[in-house]
């Protein structure tokens, strides 16, 4: 621990990182590793009840009106792929993370880290993109910063953003409401934003149709709270990790078990073609138009009938439910009728080799 | 890749399971070959659907666990050295070795690559001709032919600055050695579809004959495999012992003659090291006399890597179907995917992975 933390302060940890002193890309992959990582480093230094929430926003009371603020980091490669780019990719991020607290995104922050020598005509696209998807959003980048750092010490872009929303319900979404009986909604097919890029990366390039998914989603959320209002228990948008990295979060924040159907999780064949020939299970792979609802049993068909109205939401289905049984634990009927565990990944996903 | 839901298909898979059911009268052994079948028997829980007489073995077919430890330890070596680029499959990066794994030897600076083929790596050498390009070759059958045509192409474009680490594997020869031990529970086999893809079946005939086992090849989707069950099952139970190919769409008897070629233009056979089994004679790829100046083991020379494996880790053990993952002492406990003591916990293909990635634990 020594070695991290040099400049004078002598706390110690409970437990250590991991057997690494380096960074690791693992510790960035939405994994155990990185989850890790956070729970072991950040919120040991930074602990607050608000943080300790684990949730992707922070919900915030200011002398009574209540904010979710929210911030996430670019760093995609290629800045370019089917179906959206690394501009429009950061304004859904964030504009989502809000959202998923059941809260109207409002504000926006963007901040740049450029290469010298990056394409202006990419910047130029890049910025053309984020105020689109900002406007069809209803959403106001109101302040940002620019760094640009020496030719090799970045790549090309990476774009942070920072939104605040305003929370006009008064009740709590969040992994805590979880209840056994609750239904587990997904709003469409999975992993079609994670295949769309590695379809595009050097080297691996095959031909797919597939499209990222990249969409804001507050307005399906808005919709889904006037169907079902305070039975609608947690929300959250499967990114990095994929569906099974929410589900386990959930499982573990809420104490309970989740359990799926395999033949119901809507997966395009493009992409589970591409998974097969990748050897990478849909489950694990990262969404950015997508959320999974935990919704009490007797609302969960109005919400999903709302849900189906809307053209971010309209494969919505129940994908499985909340158990007493195995808290912690995501396990799934295979199509085949037997059963198995859903874990999270470790590190990074690794295409198999042979 | 529309076949991929009708090889899944629930009902189809019913039948068939209720066949495997019917024709079962006695307890047999069988082992699956290769890691991707051990995946989806896990994974789609084949496993729990057969009738208890059944038991399913995890085979040694996981290139990546059985590549010996100082191997990697001389991966590692190289890849940290001044003025190169040591390219690699991306399973092999988190495969530890005494000390360290490949991410971490990246994260102290070394320029290691993931590539998705061998060929990328040429290409690599290509436009930096003043780094050493390194190809860590591992692989069955399968990755061979496509390793080979990289060696192939360097040479014929004169790349100086390309090189093989090669650790490649055969399966007939390691099936032979199962056989061969004293130990050996095996009763049948389900031989490596995608393998014979490349190489055919004659090789598995003798095998059947004088080990006087069933082999059937077969794939990797639930369907192919509970079709390569019942197939066994059935030669077992009426004492029959002959290799079957039920899955000729992908595989067919003679394999890809011009794959084959190519291997024979650029590796010869020779002994070879298996981790956690052993030395098994002439059970892996080596390159050719004239292709020495492609050999990373030539131009970098091996060392004197001696190297003890963690005691605790029993993969061997469960490399040669005498052990389950959920029997060693360590399994989710001191090793996890997290921080796996034996490559069978680190690779997506390793049977230890498989089970705590998706069995009870
Ligand atoms: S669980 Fe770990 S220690 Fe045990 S055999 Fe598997 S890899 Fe080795």
């Amino acid at each position: 621990m020594e070695k991290i933390f040099q400049d004078g302060i002598t706390a110690s940890c409970p437990l250590p990182i991991t057997e690494h002193s380096t960074v690791q890309l693992g510790h960035g992959s939405g994994g155990k590793m990185m989850n890790d990582l956070i729970s072991r480093l950040f919120l040991w230094a930074f602990d607050n009840p608000v943080l300790n929430q684990m949730d992707d926003h922070a919900a915030l009371d200011i002398s009574g009106t209540k904010l979710a603020f929210s911030t996430d980091s670019f760093v995609v490669d290629p800045l370019f792929f089917p179906g959206g780019d690394i501009g429009d990719l950061a304004v859904n991020g964030t504009i989502n993370d809000i959202a998923m607290s059941g809260a109207k995104p409002l504000f926006l922050s963007a901040g740049f880290i450029l290469e010298e020598g990056f394409s202006l005509t990419d910047l130029k696209r890049i910025v053309v993109s984020m105020q689109r998807a900002a406007k069809e959003a209803g959403v106001v980048i109101v302040t940002g910063d620019t760094k640009v750092v020496d030719k090799g010490k970045g790549d090309k872009v990476f774009i942070n953003t920072a939104g605040i929303g305003l929370i006009e319900h008064n009740f709590s979404i969040s992994a805590q409401a979880i209840q056994p009986g609750d239904a587990v909604i997904l709003s469409g097919t999975l992993a079609d934003h994670g295949i769309a890029i590695l379809s595009q990366r050097e080297g691996l390039s095959f031909e797919t149709t597939v499209k990222s998914d990249t969409a804001a989603l507050h307005s399906l959320v808005s919709e889904m709270l006037s169907a079902g209002g305070t039975a609608v228990h947690a929300l959250r948008d499967p990114t990095r990790g994929g569906l099974a990295a929410t589900l386990n979060e959930f499982a573990a924040s809420a104490g309970v078990g989740i359990r799926l159907d395999e033949q119901r999780i809507p997966v395009t064949p493009a992409v589970a073609g591409a998974c097969e020939m990748l050897g990478i299970d849909p489950l694990h792979v990262a969404n950015e138009g997508k959320l999974v609802a935990i919704v009490a049993r007797e609302k969960a068909e109005s919400v999903l009938k709302a849900m189906r109205q809307n053209p971010l939401g309209q494969h919505s289905v129940i994908i499985g439910d909340v158990i007493t049984d195995s808290p912690g634990m995501v396990s799934m009927q295979t199509k085949l009728g037997a059963w198995r565990i859903v874990d999270m990944l470790v590190g990074e996903q690794l295409p198999r080799i042979c | 890749m529309k076949y991929l839901d009708e090889y899944r298909n629930p009902g189809i898979a019913r039948r068939i399971v209720d066949e495997i059911h019917q024709v079962t009268t006695k307890p047999w052994v069988i082992m699956e070959i290769c890691g991707g079948q051990t995946h989806s028997i896990i994974k789609n829980g084949i496993d729990q659907i057969l009738p208890k007489k059944i038991e399913l073995v995890h085979g040694p077919g996981c290139p990546v666990c059985v590549t010996p430890l100082e191997k990697i330890d001389r991966a590692l070596e190289i890849a940290a050295q001044e003025d190169i680029i040591f390219t690699s499959f991306g399973d092999m990066l988190r495969v530890p070795g005494s000390q360290k794994d490949l991410f971490m030897v990246k994260s102290e600076g070394a320029d290691v690559r993931i590539v998705y083929s061998p060929l990328d790596a040429v290409k690599i050498a290509r436009e930096n001709p003043d780094k050493k390009i390194i190809f860590f070759a591992v692989g069955f059958e399968t990755t061979a032919p496509i390793n080979a045509m990289a060696a192939f192409q360097a040479k014929r474009e004169g790349l100086k600055n390309f090189s093989l680490l090669v650790s490649h594997v055969l399966v007939p020869p390691a099936m032979k050695a199962l056989l061969s031990s004293p130990q050996n529970r095996v009763q049948g086999y389900l031989a490596a579809g995608h393998v014979c893809t490349i190489m055919g079946i004659e090789e598995y005939k003798p095998i059947a004959k004088e080990f006087d086992v069933p082999i059937v090849v077969t794939g990797f989707e639930p369907l192919d495999i509970l079709e390569g069950i019942l197939q066994v099952v059935k030669q077992l139970e009426n004492g029959k012992a002959e290799v079957l190919n039920p899955y000729s769409r992908v595989a067919r008897n003679e394999g890809n003659k011009a794959a084959q070629e190519l291997l024979k233009k650029v590796f010869k056979i020779s002994d070879r090291k298996w981790r956690g089994i052993g030395e098994i004679p002439m059970s892996g790829f080596e390159l050719i006399d004239d292709y020495a100046e492609y050999d990373a083991e030539k131009i970098f020379g091996m060392g004197n890597i001696e190297v003890d494996e963690p005691q605790e880790c029993i993969s061997g053990l469960i490399l040669q179907g005498i052990k389950k993952p959920n029997e060693c002492a360590a399994f989710g406990k001191s090793c996890t995917p997290q921080s796996p003591l034996g490559a069978t916990m680190v690779s997506s293909e390793g049977a230890c992975s498989a089970y705590y990635s998706y069995a009870k634990r």
